[in-house]
């Protein structure tokens, strides 16, 4: 039943409302409770009579507030609903309703909007009676019509998936409809998938079909496409519109393994078209951390791509062919080019049999002449799979006969015997510059620096196919590089050194240039499905629907032929699969997939996914009588004389209003006073003096104490040593500036907040700039130091962001035992063992007749003990110790110990090394020996 | 639980609130000045009174070697003579002087035990005899006693209005009765003028608490006794007031009448003001009983 824009679930209920008047009659008669009231002199009271009696009915404005209440709590529990989904005339109202949904990857980019439309359609259906059934083209299931409450509640457990639907799944799906009648409600991706016109003509036969379907067409992202290092990206859409821009991100991780964006490319979609390109240079470093594309605020698969070894890293071997010359590293022959290639390439060192089974994508021959009969064989074989082969010419090559007289199968051309030097001590002539690229060179475009010049080479002989072969002459037009393709790769020869030895172009930045032409000419182009026959191919990340990637790890392996051919599908999930010794991607939108939009028959119904939200008002109406109800209490209090006005209303109105903005006053108006006025006071204040300070830990106790131990300690201070500390302070490590303070005192309790990533940021330019932390997990009496108490494991926590060098147990020899007292063991409260500072260099080692070692040239960043020295120091304002150490004169001792700690440890922070300094190595011989 | 373990308990129970009294009662008493009174002739008392040259049939041990010795003839050192009053209390244990009417203010059995404590305190450093009527505690004085009538004081009895027990009083002695006098009046007056009878003279403290002098209660009220045997309901309670404040100020007059005839004192203590200024009325009240 509908009321204007509200139904009722239950308008039966509505009946009860004819009841209230009769309440009113029973209401009225019942005067309130009398209260009970201890009183002595009731004594005096026997006897006396009330002169009339009044207020022994309920007056009426209380009456209309209990009756106000129960025809809420009617009106509310008849479950009324404010725009209940509108009914659709033409359907039949008691036909089962079925629900079509693509599910789809193109349908997970609105799948809120969807589950919620699909939501109020189940909950309309409900309130109707009617049976409902949910169909999804990419797992078709036969239809099963049930009660919408049981759909309604697997609602959510209701997914997309990263395919779209194959032929075969909608004509499975067809054939499972079933007799009918029913209604269909189609929720379309908005994609034209094969075979849907089959599975609308079965639909329509069986009952009415409307189609929801959004307005916004889904944006889609094709493989990037590599060419000679610049990458094409193109985005696509099913329809035309008006002009859009997008943002497409180039997803990886940085050198600390951070995942980040890498790079992000703007493109730019004209009114009109459904394709847009962009073309996105990096630099090779930064293309080979790429993992995948996606356009930004997509959330769906399609607009991911990922990358596989198109963009991986390759692996370069590099084979010298003598290195008798120990320790002239530059004069090898691989040291130029392991500079070139270190960057952009992961370079493998071995023997050519040892590499040759890792696949590299290039193998450097410099200077190789000989090889062997099984080397050349299987670097052949290697070849012809797509390897690329890089020879430098040298020494050794010129004096060989390799390829003298017939050409050998790993050299591009026939060499002269012993080839040519130019502008040399001994021959005629100005060394030879480079000549300008030719258009069919790999190296087209590349600047040639004016200072490259070649001395000597090895010649080519003339042949019928030099020419084609020459990618880079001399300016005198000798061939300088040459190319020979075999089989699927090829092999290049430069015909000079790959050192400086023959000519400066290794020395050049046009070297690096042309070897990263030439290595990315050398990645592997996508395989045919012929090539993966009899493969198995295993899912190492695989894209949901949402374009998140997952473990692919439990899933089956695929054999390599359905993987580059097959639809993607439940077996075959899009994702970054592993072979044999390389990773393939599966995309969801592959280099020649175009999105086609659906277009639906006229007769149709196709609407938008938007509806107005069904809000159901039982549950105000509810709260609404339980307040009523409340006010009821009070009301009734307050007629019975229990509620005394003024204060009960003062408390109650404290209670619900004034509470929250009061507090919200106030922090604003400290928060607001501190902002401008305090920050530079403090900083005044922090500065003026030498000021310890302790990191406020939010456990007022521990602060307390922190606080109370550094006043100690500063008063000790004051009174032995030339250091004169004002008050310590307290330091909030996310608002306050740390750099005034030479030591942070960091009492450890397992409940503190983690700071901020802004903090440790702080925190570690404060390490970085000579300051100090003490950390104090505060156990050394239970614990011994290490991760195995809660606050031992709570340090670890807060000290895995900093930067920390490596510790070690004090030693003997630490500048620290000596800065003031000289000291041997730091107790505090406790008398735990061990107290961490920065490791010695390993090259500290003790010299004979020096008692200390040459330390750290600076000063420890952290200190890390459990002695609670903060307890130790405590003071209170007259100077009294606040906790006990320990028993008796031994327990003083402790402390007086403790407090030359923290004497040693301030003069450590404020003087650094200066102890160290050998000049006081005599007198302190002398003290030490007494 | 046995016996003796309840026991046990409740005497633990009991003694701790034992010191907290005294100590309130001796901090009270503390505020207010005084000496023996000492009857200006000698006898046996801590005060020096005078030296006498030694007459025959003093001891030897009563001689006062040191002052004999800076003359020729042996004195004796004499002491003032002093007098002891015994002064007995009731206070009234009952269930009606539990009442209290807010959080701030104390029930009335605490002040009025407070009160006769400090009373005692005040009395007992004045070389009295102090004890408690109803052969609870004989009178005796000393240091020991203070103790005793703390634990005395600080046990609560069952009834539910209390009345006057005259048992035990000492002719020709003092009395002081602290109660709010809510109960019956009649054994009031009864016990009153038994007192007066065997010459016992003395003070009349009430303790109200200041809800039963204002009467603050509106609206339909079921008013009960504190140990819930009276009851009374009334539908406007504060119709109420006027006669209730009325019947209240006669019971005050009636009481007052009685002492005047007694030749008692008559005070009126509320729960609300300080305990200190009633203690100074009570020790002055306690001063003209003397001089009386």
């Amino acid at each position: 039943m509908t009321l204007g824009p509200i139904g009722f679930a239950a308008p039966w209920l509505l009946v009860a409302l004819v009841a209230l008047p009769l309440l009113w009659l029973i209401l009225r008669a019942v005067p309130p409770a009398p209260i009970r009231r201890r009183f002595p002199g009731v004594a005096l009271l026997l006897g006396l009579r009330d002169e009339d009696s009044v207020s022994d009915r309920t007056p009426w404005w209380l009456l209309l507030l209990r009756m106000l209440a129960v025809a809420a709590l009617i009106v509310g529990l008849a479950g009324p609903v404010l725009n209940p989904e509108p009914e659709n005339a033409a359907a039949d109202r008691d036909m089962p309703l079925l629900f079509v949904l693509d599910g789809s990857w193109a349908s997970a980019r609105d799948w809120p909007a969807r589950r919620a439309l699909l939501d109020g359609m189940m909950a309309e259906a409900g309130r109707q009676g009617r049976r409902v059934a949910v169909l999804r083209l990419t797992e078709p299931e036969a239809p099963v019509f049930r009660a919408a409450a049981d759909w309604r509640s697997r609602l959510s457990g209701l997914a997309p998936h990263a395919w779209a639907p194959t032929r075969q799944m909608i004509e499975t799906a067809t054939g499972m409809l079933g007799a009918g009648p029913f209604e269909t409600r189609w929720l379309s991706d908005g994609l034209d998938h094969a075979g849907r016109t089959g599975l609308l003509a079965a639909l329509r036969d069986r009952g009415p079909v409307t189609v929801r379907e959004s307005p916004r067409s889904v944006l889609a992202l094709a493989p990037p496409q590599t060419n000679e290092g610049v990458l094409t990206l193109s985005v696509q859409r099913p329809r035309a519109g008006a002009a859009r821009e997008v943002t497409v991100e180039a997803h990886g991780r940085d050198p600390a393994g951070a995942p980040r964006v890498l790079a992000r490319l703007p493109v730019r979609m004209p009114a009109g078209e459904t394709r847009a390109t962009g073309e996105l240079a990096l630099p090779s470093e930064l293309r080979a951390r790429i993992d995948r594309f996606e356009i930004a605020a997509q959330r769906h698969a399609g607009a991911v791509s990922l990358g596989d070894d198109s963009l991986r890293r390759r692996e370069v071997a590099l084979i010298a062919g003598r290195e008798d010359r120990e320790g002239l590293e530059l004069l090898s022959p691989l040291h130029y080019l392991e500079k070139a290639l270190a960057p952009t390439a992961d370079l493998l060192d071995g023997a050519l049999m040892e590499v040759l089974p890792a696949n590299p994508d290039a193998v450097v021959l410099a200077d190789v002449a000989r090889l062997s009969g099984a080397e050349q064989e299987a670097l052949l074989d290697w070849a012809e799979d797509g390897g690329l082969l890089v020879r430098f010419a040298g020494p050794q090559l010129a004096a060989s006969d390799v390829s003298r007289d017939e050409e050998a199968p790993l050299m591009p051309v026939r060499l002269r015997a012993g080839g040519r030097t130019v502008g040399g001590a001994m021959s005629w002539g100005e060394p030879k510059a480079l000549a300008p690229f030719g258009e069919d060179s790999p190296f087209h475009g590349l600047d040639i620096p004016g200072d490259v010049t070649v001395n000597a080479q090895v010649v080519a002989q003339p042949d019928p196919t030099l020419s084609d072969r020459v990618i880079a002459r001399l300016s005198d037009g000798t061939p300088l590089v040459t190319r020979k393709a075999i089989g699927a790769g090829q092999v290049v020869l430069f015909h000079v050194t790959a050192n400086a030895e023959w000519s400066s172009l290794p020395l050049s930045g046009l070297f690096v240039q042309m070897l990263e032409r030439l290595a990315v000419s050398s990645a592997v182009a996508q395989p045919e499905a012929g090539q993966l026959e009899g493969t198995t191919w295993q899912p190492v990340q695989v894209l949901d629907a949402f374009g998140q990637l997952d473990d692919g790890g439990t899933l089956p392996g695929v054999p390599g032929e359905t993987l580059v051919a097959a639809p993607l599908g439940p077996d075959l999930r899009p994702g970054v699969y592993e072979g044999a010794d390389r990773q393939l991607a599966r995309n969801v939108i592959g280099a020649d997939t175009r999105l086609a939009p659906v277009e639906w028959p006229a007769d149709v119904p196709v609407t938008g996914l938007a509806r107005p939200d069904e809000t159901p008002l039982g549950g105000w109406l509810l709260a609404l009588a339980l307040l009523l109800l409340t006010a009821d209490i009070l009301a009734a209090l307050a007629l019975s004389g229990r509620l005394r006005p003024a204060r009960a209303t003062a408390a109650l109105l404290a209670a619900a209003l004034l509470v929250p903005a009061g507090d919200a006053a106030v922090a604003q108006g400290q928060g607001g006073g501190r902002a401008e006025g305090s920050a530079e006071a403090r900083a005044i204040k922090a500065t003026s003096e030498v000021v310890l300070a302790h990191v406020l830990t939010g456990n007022r106790k521990v602060d307390n104490t922190a606080r109370a131990g550094l006043r100690g300690l500063s008063e000790t201070l004051f009174f032995r040593t030339s250091v004169e500390p004002a008050d310590p302070m307290g330091v909030d490590l996310e608002t306050d500036e740390l750099a005034f303070f030479p030591l942070l005192y960091w009492p450890v309790t397992p409940d503190q907040p983690r700071p901020s990533d802004a903090a440790y940021a702080k925190l570690n330019a404060y390490l970085r700039t000579g300051g100090m932390i003490l950390f104090d997990t505060r156990d050394a009496d239970v614990a011994g130091f290490g991760a195995s108490s809660p606050n031992g494991k709570k340090l670890q926590s807060l000290a895995r962001p900093l930067d920390i060098p490596p510790l070690e147990p004090v030693p003997d020899d630490h500048v620290l035992t000596r800065t003031f007292y000289l000291l041997q063991n730091f107790p505090g409260r406790y008398s735990g063992r061990d107290v961490w500072v920065e490791a010695a260099p390993p090259d500290a080692e003790k010299i004979e007749g020096m008692p200390f070692r040459d330390l750290n040239d600076g000063v420890t960043p952290v200190v890390i003990g459990g002695n609670d020295w903060a307890a130790a120091w405590a003071m209170d304002e007259d100077g009294n110790a606040l906790f006990p150490v320990g028993r008796g004169y031994a327990g003083e001792r402790q402390r007086e110990l403790s407090y030359r700690f923290g004497v040693n440890l301030v003069m450590h922070v404020l003087t650094g090394n200066y102890k160290s300094d050998q000049v006081h190595v005599p007198a302190l011989l002398d003290r030490l020996g007494q | 639980m046995t016996g003796a373990a309840s026991l046990r308990a409740r005497a633990e129970a009991d003694s701790a609130r034992l010191p907290p009294l005294l100590a309130r009662a001796e901090h009270l008493a503390g505020t207010v000045l005084l000496g023996e009174h000492g009857r200006r002739r000698a006898g046996t008392g801590d005060d020096f009174w005078q030296y006498r040259p030694v007459q025959p049939g003093d001891a030897y041990r009563d001689i006062d070697w040191r002052r004999s010795a800076r003359s020729d003839t042996e004195f004796v050192r004499q002491r003032e003579w002093q007098v002891a009053q015994s002064v007995m209390m009731w206070v009234d244990d009952s269930a009606s002087m539990r009442f209290t009417s807010g959080d701030a203010i104390p029930e009335k059995a605490d002040r009025a035990r407070l009160l006769a404590m400090a009373a005692a305190v005040l009395l007992l450093r004045a070389g009295e005899r102090v004890g408690l009527s109803g052969g609870r505690l004989p009178p005796r004085r000393g240091e020991a006693q203070k103790h005793r009538l703390a634990a005395a004081l600080s046990q609560t009895g069952a009834a539910e209005y209390g009345s006057p027990d005259i048992r035990g009083l000492l002719p020709h002695g003092k009395a002081l009765f602290v109660s709010d006098f809510l109960g019956d009046l009649d054994r009031v007056r009864d016990g009153l003028t038994a007192a007066a009878d065997r010459g016992v003279r003395g003070i009349v403290l009430q303790v109200l608490d200041p809800a039963e002098e204002a009467f603050p209660y509106r609206g339909r009220t079921i008013f009960e006794s504190m140990g819930g045997s009276l009851a009374h309901e009334t539908l406007k309670a504060d119709e109420l007031r006027a006669r209730y404040l009325e019947r209240l100020a006669a019971r005050k007059d009636e009481l007052r009448r009685l002492c005047d005839a007694t030749g008692w004192q008559y005070g009126i203590h509320h729960t609300g003001t300080s305990a200190q200024a009633e203690l100074l009325w009570l020790y002055s009240a306690f001063e003209a009983e003397g001089r009386a």
